[in-house]
């Protein structure tokens, strides 16, 4: 892949004024992504540990004089995160459980059961994605507000989360479309050995569909977790806020260095599980757009 | 295949008394539980779509042209709801803020990645680093990287203008000042969205076959020539989507004004969701949140046929 031919040509770069141009572009990219990238992520992390008027002072100190872990410990406490992150992870874990149980299902049926009005009910989930889901959090929160028919709140309620989470088009589609492409012969093979619709689905398509089934996971989670308008309009028990909500709720009235230990806390496990599976997470971004 | 053989039957069974079970009737039979069991399957997402998608697309229509409580009956209002939203100056400012904001964005948020993309892709050393760090900032949740961006703007002791002193150039009110505070506002969403933007240009690129600048190399083409004649045409298709997506994406932004600057200074930040926001949860006016709602779900509406038409009709060539 190293000898594909891009816009420079390797001979070009072979020769010593080549070599001197790509050097110093390389140093320059370097220096540019460290200071624009990680640099400000360093500062956060540093800035936690600093003591109140050391964060406070003109001109900055490039690496604390003292490393305290109080601002650390006092966020974990004073910002209540414990709870807050057990919040965010139970609203992230239903939602990824439903919208795999939910989305998985309707895909398949879709896919391979040829229901009456397929095609129909295909093209009104399609439609939504023109439909930006922001436009339309007003009526959603009337909705989630006060159920029809059933006429109950889930305001306060994970469910106000996990089952908004399932009327997802994008990743019901991604589903289908990977669906639509499992060789037919198979799923005829289960059905000659008896095997029922959802024992199929269990045990032979869900076992082809690991790479699908990882991505719209992935989307899942950090959709939940980094999302902050819809979890702002429906949980305003703040014991029941998810972390990125309480962070701005509570940003007003807490010391600085404990605000930005906060914020360390906040973004460590979507980073972790960005550097877990970055090698996934790159190749889907670039695979799902260039294949549309 | 199946089809086919299914539709036959039914009139040999008519034909013949036949003591055995009549087959169309099996079929038949046989067919609904199939079709039942396909609703089965469906249910449980049919019901989520119809309740948080469906129905809130019809619902914002309707209460557009209602006074709308929660807890009490609604009453028809015919337009008033899109006068008074209409009368609002601060409808003005956040339209006019929403489209400076999504215009600057496509000018920074859009030739930067493009660059960037077109530099790293030559590159051949330390591939994963770049790509990992450009992406760093997407996964930082964005609540995160408001407030981290609000304290590098603050006037004291704030790294922005730190950076600035240290360059000698002067200082800048950022966040406070009214002609800074939408472009400071769009630096932030730049620096946060770009990682996603600069990977996906760098996939289009990767997918330009070589010979095509062996080709060019040997007419004689040079390095910008390269550029405009064959890079550029290649990824144009991606480069269109991008464009309509950031469009559609930057249009709905809420997350930056509200926690940086609250909309100010001056209504210097308002944008059309926060001023939908602000109707329904600090006036308690649905209706006229539901009539800002519905223009703007028409303009991206717009927006959205347009790049889905563009999708599809790629995928079918």
């Amino acid at each position: 892949m190293s000898s594909t031919r891009t816009l420079v040509s390797p001979a070009a770069l072979a020769r010593p004024r080549g070599r001197a141009v790509y050097w110093t572009v390389f140093t320059a990219v370097v220096v540019l992504f460290t200071l624009a990238f990680l640099f400000p992520v360093y500062w956060m992390v540093t800035g936690a540990t600093k003591s109140p008027d050391e964060v406070a002072r003109t001109p900055p100190t490039l690496l604390p004089e003292h490393w305290h872990a109080g601002g650390y410990r006092d966020a974990w406490d004073l910002m209540e995160l414990p709870r807050h992150l057990e919040n965010t992870v139970v609203q992230a874990a239903g939602a990824w459980a439903f919208q795999l149980v939910f989305c998985t299902a309707a895909a398949y049926a879709l896919s391979k059961l040829q229901p009456v009005f397929g095609k129909v009910i295909l093209g009104g989930i399609l439609a939504t994605l023109m439909v930006p889901a922001q436009a339309l959090v007003v009526p959603k929160y009337l909705t989630v507000a006060d159920l029809p028919l059933l006429h109950t709140s889930l305001l306060n309620a994970p469910l106000a989360i996990w089952l908004p989470a399932v009327a997802n088009a994008f990743n019901l589609y991604l589903l289908k479309r990977f669906f639509d492409q499992l060789p037919r012969e198979v799923l005829e093979a289960a059905e000659i050995d008896g095997a029922g619709k959802l024992r199929i689905l269990w045990s032979v398509v869900l076992p082809m569909s690991r790479p699908v089934l990882g991505v719209v996971s992935i989307f899942a989670l950090v959709a939940v977790w980094q999302d902050f308008l819809w979890p702002l309009m429906v949980f305003s028990d703040t014991g029941k806020q998810p972390i990125s909500v309480a962070l701005v709720q509570l940003s007003q009235n807490i010391q600085l260095t404990v605000l930005i230990a906060a914020m360390v806390i906040a973004s460590i496990p979507m980073v972790a599980l960005f550097l877990v599976f970055q090698r996934h997470i790159i190749a889907g971004i670039g695979a799902g757009s260039t294949k549309g | 295949m199946t089809k086919t053989a299914e539709r036959q039957p039914p009139a040999p069974a008519a034909a013949h008394p036949a003591p055995a079970p009549p087959p169309a009737r099996d079929l038949r039979r046989r067919r609904l539980a199939d079709q039942a069991r396909a609703y089965g399957f469906l249910l449980g997402g049919l019901v989520c779509f119809a309740l948080f998608s469906w129905y809130p697309a019809i619902r914002a229509v309707v209460i557009a042209f209602q006074k709308y409580t929660p807890g009490s009956s609604p009453e028809w209002v015919g337009t008033a709801n899109f006068t008074r939203v209409l009368d609002d100056p601060e409808f003005t400012a956040a339209w006019r803020n929403t489209l400076t904001f999504t215009l600057l964005a496509l000018l920074i948020g859009f030739a930067v990645p493009f660059v960037l993309a077109l530099v790293l892709n030559e590159l051949r050393h330390a591939k994963a680093f770049f790509r990992v760090v450009v992406y760093l900032p997407v996964m930082i949740p964005p609540v995160v990287s408001a407030l981290l961006w609000k304290w590098f703007y603050d006037p004291g002791a704030g790294l922005a203008n730190e950076a600035l002193r240290f360059l000698h150039l002067p200082t800048s009110d950022w966040t406070n000042g009214t002609d800074t505070a939408l472009v400071s506002l769009v630096i932030v969403a730049t620096w946060a969205n770009m990682g996603g933007t600069v990977l996906i240009y760098l996939a289009a690129l990767q997918s330009i076959p070589g010979e095509l600048y062996e080709a060019a190399e040997l007419d004689g083409a040079g390095l910008l020539q390269r550029i405009r004649h064959v890079t550029i045409p290649q990824t144009r298709f991606v480069i269109l989507m991008l464009m309509l997506l950031q469009i559609i994406a930057t249009m709905q932004v809420f997350t930056e004004p509200f926690v940086i600057t609250g909309g100010g200074p001056e209504n210097a930040t308002v944008t059309v969701l926060y001023l939908i926001y602000k109707y329904a949860f600090l006036y308690n006016d649905f209706g006229g949140a539901c009539a800002l709602s519905v223009m703007l779900l028409l303009l991206l509406g717009a927006f959205s046929a347009v790049y889905l038409r563009l999708t599809r009709s790629e995928g079918d060539t």
